[in-house]
C-alpha cells in the first residue's frame, strides 16, 4: 500500500508538473498557474519535513517555517545581489534597502552571495546548523512533547522579531524583493518559471524518496520506536537523542530547500514567513493529509493551499472560519487524515500511534 | 522708508533727551531708556519694586505693546486706545508720532521672562507660585533674589516654600557677592533636591571658592548615586507593571495548561473576549446610564469572567473532552478554535481597534520620590495580585478547588470517591478561561482592543507558565515578575525588540537546563 501510494505520488508530482510545463509552453496554461503550483510544491516540501519529524519522531515542531524562511532568505540574498545596478539607486554592490538606510558597505554576512552555489550551500547549511544546535540542546536535555513545541514556537517568534529589525541587514519589515534574474535568466520569463516548477517537482520527488528511504530503513524503525515510547527505546540501549537530532536536521534542510525554491517563484521573502501561525498551518497540512504517511503530507499541503487560494479569493472573510474548522474537525474526526480513510477501507489495522500519556 | 528712518532718529533723540529726566525713585524709568542694558535693568528694577502695575507693564513689553515717549512717558497700546503705564488708567492726550515701541533683544526678553516669573511668586494661587519658583530655579537669575526672599517670608505652603528655598539657593550661587558660608548652605539645599535640574546646576557652577566647588562636586556624585537608585526603583516598577500584565495573561493558562494539562492555544482569545466584554459594557453604559461610567470596570470584571468562563465550559464540553490524552492534537484543535474566534469577533465588531476608555480614577500619575507612577499601571498591579490571591484561595479553600486538585492528582481515585470528573474538568477549564477574561478587562486599559489582542499574549503566557513550572501557581507568579523585570532592565541596554529576543533566547536556554521550569512539581505523576 505504502509503496504503491509513494510510487503513485511520485508519478503524479513529476507527471503533473511536466504536463503543466508542457501546457504552459503551448499556451494552454497561464503563467500564473505555473508559479502557483510551484509555490504549492514548495509548501509540500515543508509539509514533508514536518511529517518526517512529527509523524515519525514525535517531535511536533511549531517552528518549522523558520527553517523554510531561512532557506528562502539565503536564496533571496543571492537574488538581491543579482539585481546589481538595475536597482532603484543603481548601486552595483549594495541592495536598495542598504543604500536607503545609508549603509556604506556590504555587511560581512552578505559576502559571497553573488555566487549561486554559495547561496544554495548556505540555504542548506543555515537551517541545518540551526536545527543541529537547537536540537542538540533540546534533545540532550530531554525536552519533549509540548515543551518542545512551545520552545520551537519561541524560536521562530524570536527570529520573526529579529528579522523585523532594520539593523539586522535583511531588509527589515519589507524583506527582500524586486528580484530580476536567477542564474542569469530573467525571473519574469515563462521558461524560467517552468524551470522552477520542474525543479520544485524534482526536489519534492527526491525528498519523498529520501524521506521514505529513511523511515523504512532500520534507522526509521528505531525512530518510530522513539516516537512511541522513548524511554523504552532508551532502555533497550539506543540513544534516542541522536536519532531525533539526525532526523530533525534532515527535516530542517528539506524545509530550507523548499524555502530556497519558494522565493524565486513568489518574488518576495519577508519576516512574516517566520510568524508562528505559518508553522502551525504547516502542521495542519500534515494532519489533514495524514500524519506519518509522507504522501499524506504532500497531499494535505496541496489540498489545503488550493483551498486557501480559492477561499481567500472567493470568500475572504470565510477563510479563517474554514481553516479553524478544518483544524478542529480533522483532529476530532479524522485523526489519521485523509489517507487514514483509505487505510481503513483497505481494512489494514494501522500501527497504533501512542502519544506519551500526560 | 525715509519717513520711518526719520521717525526712528527722532525717537532716539527723544529717548536720549529723556535720559536725564530719569528719577531714582521712579521704578518705571529704566524701561524708557534707549539702550538694551537700560531696559534690562529697568525690568529688573520694576520687578523688584513691588509696583502694582509691574506685571501688566512687563506683560505688555513681552507682547510688544509697550511704547515709550519723551520725558520717560510710557504707554500701553490696547485695542481700545492707550493706557498710561504707570497708573494703568486710559491716557487721553497721546502724541503717537513721538512714541516708539520699547526695543527688545534676547537679553531683554530673558529679563522679562525672569521678571514675570518673580512677579508670579506673589500670586494667590499656590500652583502658580510653585511654577514661578521652578522658573527662577531654572533661570538662576541673581536679580530674582530680592523678590524670592520677600516671597519666602510670606509663603505658607511648605511644598512651595521648599522650591522657593531651592530657587533662592540657585540664585545665591549665581550672585558674586554671596559669602562662602551661604554658598555652602545653598549647595546643601540643592543637593537635597537631588534631581536632574539640581545636578545640572551644581555641575555647571563656575567661579566658586574651592570649598564650595568641592562641596558641589561631592553633591553631584551623591545626586548621581541617588538618581541611579531612583532609576533602579523606576525600572523595578516598570518591571512589576509588565510582570503583572504577564501574570494576568498567564494566570488563566496556569489553570488550564498548568493544572489540567490542556494546551489551550485559544487562551489569548479568551483574554480578547474579556476585552470586548469591557467594550460592550462601556458602550451600553454610555448610551443608557452615563452616570455609571466610572464604575464600568467593576461591572465588566465579573461579566468578563462569566462570558469567558461560559465559552470555556462550552469549548471543553464540545471539543476538548474528546482530545484528553492527546496533547498535540489538543494544541492544533485549540489553534483552529482561536482562528475561528478571531474571525467571529472580526465579523461582529469589525477588524479595527475598538475604543475602551479609562475611567477618571485610573488616569493620571503621581510622583513618588524619583519614581513616576501611573495610576492605571498601579491598578493593574493591584488587580493582578487580587486575581491570583482569589485564584489560590479558590483552589485551596472551596469545595470545587478541592475536587479540582483531587482530579488532577489522581483522576481514577477521585472518580472512585464519587467526584464527577467530567463536570470538574469542565468547571476547571471554565475557571481558567474566566480568569483569562478578567485579564482581558485589565489589558483593555493598556492595549488596543482588536481581534488580534490575544495573539500577542499567547507565546508570552506559555513562556511564563513553562518557566515557572507547570502546575505551580506560585511558580507562575515568580516567573511572570522575573520575566517582566528582566525584560524592562534589558530594554535600555539592548532596545525593546532585541531585549525581547534576548529574553526568548534565555528562556529557550533555560528550558534546556531545567525542562520542567523553575519550580517543578516532583513525583511520579508528572513523568510523561
Amino acid at each position: 500500500m505504502s509503496r504503491i501510494s509513494t510510487t503513485l505520488c511520485l508519478l503524479l508530482i513529476l507527471g503533473g508538473a511536466g504536463l503543466l510545463a508542457a501546457g504552459n509552453a503551448t499556451g494552454a496554461v497561464p503563467p500564473y498557474a505555473v508559479s502557483l503550483v510551484g509555490k504549492y510544491l514548495c509548501y509540500a516540501m515543508l509539509a514533508l519535513a514536518v511529517d518526517l519529524v512529527w509523524g515519525f519522531a514525535g517531535i511536533l515542531s511549531l517552528g518549522h517555517a523558520a527553517f523554510f524562511a531561512l532557506g528562502g532568505y539565503a536564496m533571496g540574498m543571492y537574488l538581491m545581489r543579482q539585481i546589481g545596478t538595475r536597482g532603484v539607486y543603481g548601486n552595483a554592490v549594495l541592495p536598495d534597502f542598504m543604500v536607503f538606510l545609508n549603509w556604506k558597505e556590504l555587511p560581512w554576512y552578505w559576502h559571497g552571495f553573488d555566487n549561486p552555489l554559495f547561496a544554495i550551500l548556505i540555504a542548506l547549511a543555515v537551517p541545518g546548523l540551526l536545527a543541529f544546535v537547537f536540537g542538540w540542546f533540546a534533545f540532550r536535555s530531554r525536552v519533549s512533547g509540548v515543551y518542545l513545541s512551545i520552545i520551537t514556537q519561541a524560536l521562530t517568534y524570536a527570529l520573526l522579531l529579529a528579522f523585523f529589525r532594520n539593523d539586522m541587514g535583511f531588509g527589515g519589515n519589507n524583506g527582500l524583493t524586486d528580484f530580476k534574474d536567477i542564474f542569469g535568466f530573467s525571473l519574469q520569463s515563462d521558461g524560467v518559471r517552468r524551470g522552477l516548477l520542474l525543479a520544485s517537482a524534482g526536489f519534492l520527488a527526491l525528498q519523498l524518496v529520501v524521506a521514505r528511504y529513511v523511515v523504512t530503513s532500520r534507522f526509521g524503525k528505531v525512530l518510530i520506536a522513539v516516537r512511541d515510547t522513548e524511554s523504552r527505546t532508551r532502555f533497550l540501549g539506543y540513544r534516542p537523542e541522536r536519532y531525533k537530532l539526525f532526523v530533525f536536521v534532515l527535516s530542517a534542510v528539506m524545509a530550507g530547500i523548499g524555502g530556497a525554491l519558494y522565493v524565486p517563484q513568489v518574488g518576495i521573502i519577508n519576516p512574516s514567513e517566520f510568524a508562528p501561525a505559518n508553522s502551525i498551518e504547516a502542521v495542519i497540512w500534515v494532519a489533514v493529509g495524514g500524519r506519518g504517511t509522507l504522501v499524506g503530507a504532500i497531499l494535505g499541503a496541496l489540498l489545503v493551499n488550493a483551498g486557501k487560494t480559492y477561499f481567500t479569493g472567493a470568500l475572504p472573510e470565510l477563510w479563517l472560519f474554514a481553516l479553524g474548522a478544518l483544524f478542529i474537525l480533522v483532529t476530532l474526526l479524522l485523526p489519521k487524515g485523509i489517507l487514514g480513510l483509505f487505510a481503513r477501507r483497505a481494512a489494514r489495522p494501522a500501527p497504533p500511534v501512542v502519544e506519551p500519556a500526560k | 522708508m525715509p519717513l520711518l528712518r526719520r521717525l526712528f532718529i527722532l525717537a532716539l533723540i527723544a529717548a536720549s533727551l529723556a535720559q536725564p529726566a530719569m528719577a531714582q525713585d521712579d521704578p518705571f524709568a529704566g524701561l524708557a531708556g534707549d539702550s538694551f542694558d537700560d531696559i534690562r535693568h529697568g525690568i529688573e528694577t520694576l520687578a523688584t519694586s513691588g509696583a502694582p502695575q509691574a506685571a501688566a507693564v512687563i506683560a505688555a513689553l513681552q507682547e510688544g505693546n509697550l511704547y515709550a515717549g519723551p520725558d520717560a512717558a510710557l504707554f500701553i497700546k490696547t485695542d481700545d486706545g492707550w493706557l498710561d503705564a504707570r497708573s494703568g488708567k486710559p491716557a487721553t492726550e497721546v502724541a503717537e508720532d513721538a512714541l516708539n515701541p520699547v526695543k527688545m533683544n534676547n537679553g531683554v526678553r530673558r529679563a522679562a521672562e525672569a521678571a514675570m516669573g518673580s512677579l508670579e511668586l506673589y500670586s494667590p494661587d499656590a500652583a502658580t507660585r510653585r511654577h514661578a519658583a521652578e522658573a527662577v530655579l531654572k533661570s538662576r537669575d541673581p536679580a530674582a533674589l530680592e523678590g524670592l526672599t520677600r516671597a519666602l517670608a510670606k509663603e505658607s505652603d511648605a511644598g512651595v516654600r521648599r522650591i522657593m528655598e531651592q530657587a533662592r539657593a540657585s540664585a545665591l550661587l549665581a550672585t558674586p557677592a554671596t559669602p562662602e558660608a551661604e554658598r555652602l548652605a545653598a549647595v546643601a539645599t540643592l543637593r537635597a533636591r537631588g534631581d536632574l535640574d539640581a545636578r545640572a546646576m551644581l555641575a555647571s557652577l563656575t567661579a566658586q571658592p574651592p570649598a564650595v566647588a568641592e562641596a558641589a562636586a561631592t553633591a553631584v556624585i551623591a545626586i548621581d548615586r541617588m538618581l541611579q537608585l531612583w532609576g533602579l526603583a523606576q525600572g523595578v516598577f516598570y518591571g512589576l507593571s509588565l510582570g503583572s500584565v504577564l501574570l494576568l495573561a498567564a494566570a488563566g493558562l496556569a489553570i488550564t495548561f498548568g493544572v489540567m494539562g490542556v494546551i489551550n492555544m485559544a487562551h489569548g482569545e479568551m483574554v480578547m473576549l474579556g476585552a470586548y466584554t469591557t467594550f460592550v459594557v462601556q458602550d451600553v453604559i454610555k448610551s443608557h446610564a452615563p452616570y455609571l461610567f466610572e464604575a464600568s470596570l467593576f461591572i465588566a470584571v465579573p461579566l468578563a469572567f462569566l462570558v469567558a468562563g461560559a465559552v470555556g465550559i462550552a469549548v471543553e464540553r464540545c471539543m476538548l473532552r474528546f482530545l484528553y490524552g492527546r496533547p498535540l492534537e489538543t494544541l492544533l484543535a485549540t489553534w483552529g478554535l482561536s482562528l475561528a474566534m478571531q474571525q467571529t469577533v472580526r465579523s461582529i465588531f469589525g477588524a479595527s481597534n475598538r475604543e475602551v476608555s479609562t475611567p477618571q480614577w485610573m488616569s493620571g500619575a503621581t510622583q513618588w520620590g524619583g519614581i513616576t507612577i501611573t495610576y492605571n499601571r498601579l491598578v493593574i498591579i493591584v488587580f493582578a495580585a487580587m486575581v491570583v490571591a482569589a485564584l489560590m484561595a479558590a483552589l485551596r479553600y472551596t469545595a470545587l478547588g478541592l475536587r479540582m486538585r483531587a482530579v488532577t492528582q489522581n483522576r481514577r481515585m477521585a472518580a472512585a470517591m464519587g467526584i464527577r470528573t467530567p463536570w470538574v474538568d469542565a468547571l476547571t477549564f471554565g475557571l481558567g478561561s474566566g480568569v483569562a477574561g478578567m485579564a482581558g478587562v485589565a489589558l483593555s486599559q493598556i492595549d488596543n482592543v482588536s481581534p488580534n489582542l490575544g495573539q500577542g499574549y499567547i507565546i508570552d503566557s506559555f513562556m511564563v507558565v513553562v518557566f515557572g513550572g507547570v502546575g505551580n501557581l506560585w511558580g507562575t507568579v515568580v516567573s511572570a515578575l522575573t520575566l517582566g523585570t528582566v525584560n524592562k532592565f534589558l530594554e535600555p541596554l539592548a532596545g525593546a525588540v532585541l531585549g525581547k529576543i534576548t529574553v526568548l533566547v534565555l528562556l529557550i536556554l533555560f528550558i534546556q537546563r531545567k525542562p520542567r521550569g523553575m519550580f517543578p512539581i516532583k513525583g511520579r505523576a508528572v513523568e510523561s
